[in-house]
């Protein structure tokens, strides 16, 4: 048996920081979770979209009239049936329920058939007569920034497809450059690729007497939907109640609201009838959202004695025909290469252009995972010409704890280089690099992440996560969060928190989740943010349930009640109250503590000091006499932090978390085929509250990474989806991903609960730079583009005309 | 229409289908067995893998009529009651359960794997697997708790 706690220090914790199956796997390997498409309402409607054929053309017409006139047909909707559009960011609302006047993509819901049966519904698409006029589209970022007179989006004003551009400068370029031993500059491309996640997009919509509707939806973010569905369809939030049933993948590819899911409650409002709805997966691939396709330039000064010297980087990215979360991935293309090294002279220039293909948006790693392959690429070339290792270069460069990065990012805790440190001696880094035959490879690259946005998408000044726990006369106890479990386990690290800090076995910790009924707002699962926003915020509600039990304690045992420093956890806490932390002072916030003389253990409430204790219940039973119930919130904010210049709120966040990848391959030069053989991570997410939930984050990353690499690409033909299947569409199989080697990493974060910072999206950027490292350790060339295919792997040996002797 | 009968996890079902129903919406949608999911609906994902007649087939692809007369397992079959079956049991364990919409299939593929192979080698627990697709855990999970059942399955076989 592996024990998965060691190398790990241990800080006494009974539940925090051990490895604990995720609480609905039980449900879930007896095939009892019910998710969104398993969900059984009383006769439902069954609802079935049109797509628009075309990338680009105006709508003419549409004639629903004899789909309305077939037998079982209850409704119909076109884009005349919605006024309002929506985006996940209020800065782009720019996507409507169905294409009104004018279709943007190949695959874009048209029109749409609520029916008796699906083969009515199906039917009925048949019969709705769309009368199209072809536009010119235009399928190219580069082409996209050329001026026309018809952009897709001309509300904006502009007379080209720009969507965002973002321009920051930090120091003085030119001097960084010139301070450089070397400086390297390459073009780098990537395709857009797919989340995959295996449950595709579902809705069920319930309605009850008095109009009011219950969706059930496969979404990350209930409480953005929720917003956006009350404007869309123009009725007030609580007469809507979003619950997110078990999730079957999400990866940033159901952080948006989306059509289907407005289509689907018009409908139950319309007809007054419970309906369902799912996504065939060519429907999932129209619908995309993936991450965006890119064309980057970057050049990268470097000194033998200074590291990094200067980074600049020209970036086009192509959105597709909408918003989603664009605005943000323009920034996080830049800005989160602000880690994890110091750079001290920066620019970067970034574009998201519309172009009349399905949109992107937020995918695992989020923007930052393409310039991360750029960069880690151009660093191994300049440590290849100036003959440094790449490796050691690479550990002297990572950031110090307590650091100001140059665009004003508070940098706190950092665990990599003991990581990097172990991953070095563990693989023999040095009997390998630039030592192995031809035809194999070693190769290493860094990355680093947020732990959520300090800022909320919508401004607003309530916290960033709210988190309730009641504890029930018989001792239960269950926490109600909106935080979105899709898969990730978030429910059952809000439940480590409190068992923790309530001395409870998890068992006894229920967790009520994603539910705007019944849970407290919390804005969803994405940008990596529940562990340290929803985590803080059970863990602070745990402590004043438990200081709601001290009193009870004492009043039994006639004791007199510990004096709090602070009776509750201040909402300012957090805060550091400056824009530059003063390091040096030490005051970066922490969490608030717990020890106050008593324990929680076996059943009992002990003082520690007067060896007195009563049990758990008795407190419980003495704290409910008051109130009748027992109730606490708990909240977390982000600390106020960040520059003062305009974006500086893009890539802020509480903490960061940093991994090292050292990956060894092999390279056919016949074939082109890139096996991965092995990959030893070292990630550092603070304080792992569950070694086995964090190892499952790494080893799906190093899958999600390897598909990114070697063979996912969503192609296009003129704006037409050319492989929206799993059969065209390939990811990794069993068969293709690596042996993994998981180097216990760590860090204490002085503000994550327990010490924790994120473990689900930092760790997929790097491993796919370091296969591309190990490529050129093995045969020599440098790959620049994604995925590394085999064609494209022979091309390159072909040019570099190697012939078998490496480089 | 016509009368469809066979045995769902021990339990005999006779039922009226049209001829084009598959196997998984009977399973889902007739019988409210909706363990099995449908992640693709043509093959290529095998979320969908159910037993009949004792093999892994993917039930998205199998007209309802095509199981006439066979003996079906679900994933709602495997456990004895509460009583997990080895490999449920060490997918719970090694942490090889994640957003779980693969997690039946992978079940599947696994029971009957160590049903006809109580020792099967790396690459036969990656065979076993490999048609099925996971988005989650990468795979190394899985391997790790199909290799841990049969581990046990030999342990409680020869004492």
């Amino acid at each position: 048996m592996v024990d998965l706690t060691k190398g790990y220090p241990d800080k006494g914790y009974k539940i925090i920081g051990k490895p604990v199956p995720l609480m609905d796997s039980r449900a879930k390997v007896m095939g009892q979770a019910l998710y969104t498409d398993d969900i059984r309402l009383h006769n439902p409607l069954t609802i079935k979209i049109l797509r628009s054929p075309h990338a680009s053309a105006n709508i003419l017409s549409v004639d629903v009239s004899e789909a309305l006139a077939l037998k079982g047909v209850k409704g119909v909707l076109t884009g005349a049936d919605f006024k309002n559009t929506f985006g996940v960011l209020t800065i782009s609302k720019d996507e409507p329920a169905l294409a009104r006047d004018v279709v943007r993509y190949e695959g874009e819901p048209v029109a749409a058939v609520a029916a008796e049966t699906a083969e009515i519904a199906a039917r009925a698409l048949d019969l709705i007569k769309v009368d199209y006029a072809l536009t010119d589209g235009v399928f190219d970022s580069r082409k996209a920034l050329k001026p026309t007179e018809h952009p897709l989006h001309p509300e904006l004003g502009r007379k080209n497809n720009l969507h965002k551009k973002v321009v920051q400068e930090f120091g003085d370029m030119a001097q960084g450059f010139e301070a450089a031993d070397v400086v390297v500059e390459k073009r780098f491309r990537f395709a857009s690729i797919n989340h995959a996640f295996t449950e595709p997009h579902a809705t069920q919509v319930e309605i009850d007497n008095k109009g009011n509707i219950t969706v059930y939806s496969a979404t990350q973010v209930p409480h953005y939907l929720h917003m956006a569905m009350a404007e869309v369809l123009e009725i007030p939030e609580h007469r809507i109640r979003i619950i997110k049933p078990h999730l079957g993948g999400g990866f940033g590819g159901k952080s948006d609201p989306f059509p289907h899911e407005m289509i689907a409650a018009k409908f139950a409002l319309d007809l007054g009838r419970n309906v369902k709805l799912k996504f065939s997966r060519e429907e999932v691939f129209f619908s995309h959202h993936g991450r965006h396709q890119t064309d980057l330039t970057m050049k990268l000064g470097f000194s033998k004695d200074k590291g990094i010297t200067a980074l600049g980087l020209d970036t086009l990215i192509d959105g597709g025909a909408y918003g989603s979360f664009g605005i943000v991935t323009t920034y996080y293309n830049g800005v989160l290469l602000q880690g994890p090294y110091k750079v001290p002279n920066f620019r970067f220039h970034v574009e998201r252009l519309y172009t009349n293909k399905p949109m992107c948006g937020a995918m695992r790693g989020h923007g930052g995972v393409n310039p991360r392959f750029a960069s880690e690429v151009l660093l191994d070339m300049a440590c290849a010409e100036t003959g440094l290792d790449p490796a050691e270069t690479r550990l002297k460069m990572i950031h110090k704890e307590n650091t100001l990065t140059t665009n004003e990012y508070r940098v706190t805790s950092v665990g990599l280089r003991n990581g990097l440190t172990e991953a070095i001696r563990r693989t023999n880094w040095h009997d390998k690099h630039d030592k192995l035959p031809f035809g194999k490879g070693i190769g290493v690259a860094c990355g680093f992440f947020i732990s959520g946005s300090a800022l909320p998408i919508h401004w607003n000044k309530l916290p960033a996560s709210t988190v309730r726990i009641t504890i029930d006369h018989d001792g239960g106890v269950t926490v109600f969060s909106g935080a979105t479990d899709i898969g990730q386990g978030s429910d059952t690290m809000l439940a480590q928190m409190a068992a923790e800090v309530l001395g409870q076995p998890l068992e006894n910790v229920k967790v009520i989740s994603a539910d705007t009924r019944t849970t407290p707002v919390d804005l969803g699962s994405y940008s990596s943010r529940v562990t340290f926003m929803a985590g803080n915020a059970s863990r602070n509600a745990a402590i004043r349930m438990r200081r709601l039990l001290v009193q009870a304690a004492c009043e039994l045992m006639e004791m007199i009640p510990p004096k709090y420093d602070r009776p509750e956890p201040p909402e300012d806490f957090f805060r550091q109250g400056g824009r530059k932390p003063d390091f040096e002072k030490g005051f970066l916030g922490a969490n608030p503590d717990y020890t106050d003389g008593f324990i929680f253990e076996d059943g009992l409430i002990r003082s520690e000091k007067h060896n007195a204790s009563v049990t758990f219940l008795e407190a419980v039973e003495k704290a409910l006499e008051q109130e009748g119930i027992l109730q606490v919130s708990g909240t977390y904010r982000a600390p106020k932090m960040g520059g003062k210049f305009k974006g500086s709120g893009a890539g802020l966040s509480p903490s960061y978390s940093f991994t090292a990848f050292i990956v060894e391959v092999t390279v056919d030069p016949e074939t082109g085929f890139i096996k991965v053989d092995k990959a030893t991570c070292a990630h550092d997410c603070g304080f792992p509250l569950n070694p086995l939930a964090v190892n499952g984050q790494i080893e799906g990353c190093i899958h999600m990474g390897l598909g990114q690499a070697l063979m996912e690409e969503m192609i296009y033909d003129n704006g037409a989806t050319q492989n929206p299947s799993f059969l065209e569409y390939k990811i990794p199989s069993a068969f293709e991903q690596p042996e993994v080697d998981i180097v216990p990493t760590y860090s204490d974060d002085s503000e994550g609960p327990f010490g924790a910072k994120e473990a689900g999206e930092g760790i997929l950027a790097p491993i796919i730079p370091a296969i591309a490292n190990a490529v050129y350790d093995a045969v020599g060339i440098r790959l620049t583009q994604l995925p590394m295919r085999p064609d494209r792997v022979v091309a390159a040996l072909e040019r570099e005309q190697k012939g078998g002797a490496k480089a | 229409m016509k009368i469809l009968t066979l045995t769902i996890n021990d339990v005999s079902h006779s039922k009226a289908v049209p001829p084009t129903m598959t196997l998984l919406d009977f399973l889902r949608d007739e019988v409210g067995l909706t363990g099995t999911k449908n992640g693709c609906d043509s093959g290529e994902c095998g979320c969908c893998t159910v037993m009949v007649g004792g093999k892994p087939m993917l039930s998205c692809l199998m007209l309802a009529l095509d199981a006439e007369g066979h003996e079906v397992t679900t994933i709602e079959g495997i456990a004895k009651g509460n009583d997990l079956h080895p490999v449920q049991e060490a997918m719970v364990e090694k942490g090889a359960i994640q957003c779980g919409y693969c997690t039946p299939a992978m079940v599947i593929n696994g029971v009957h794997l160590l049903d006809n192979n109580d020792s099967p080698t790396d690459d036969e627990v990656k065979e076993c697997i490999s048609a099925t697709v996971c988005r989650c855990t990468g795979y190394n999970s899985i391997e790790r708790a199909i290799h841990s059942a049969a581990e046990k399955m030999r342990e409680k076989q020869h004492g």
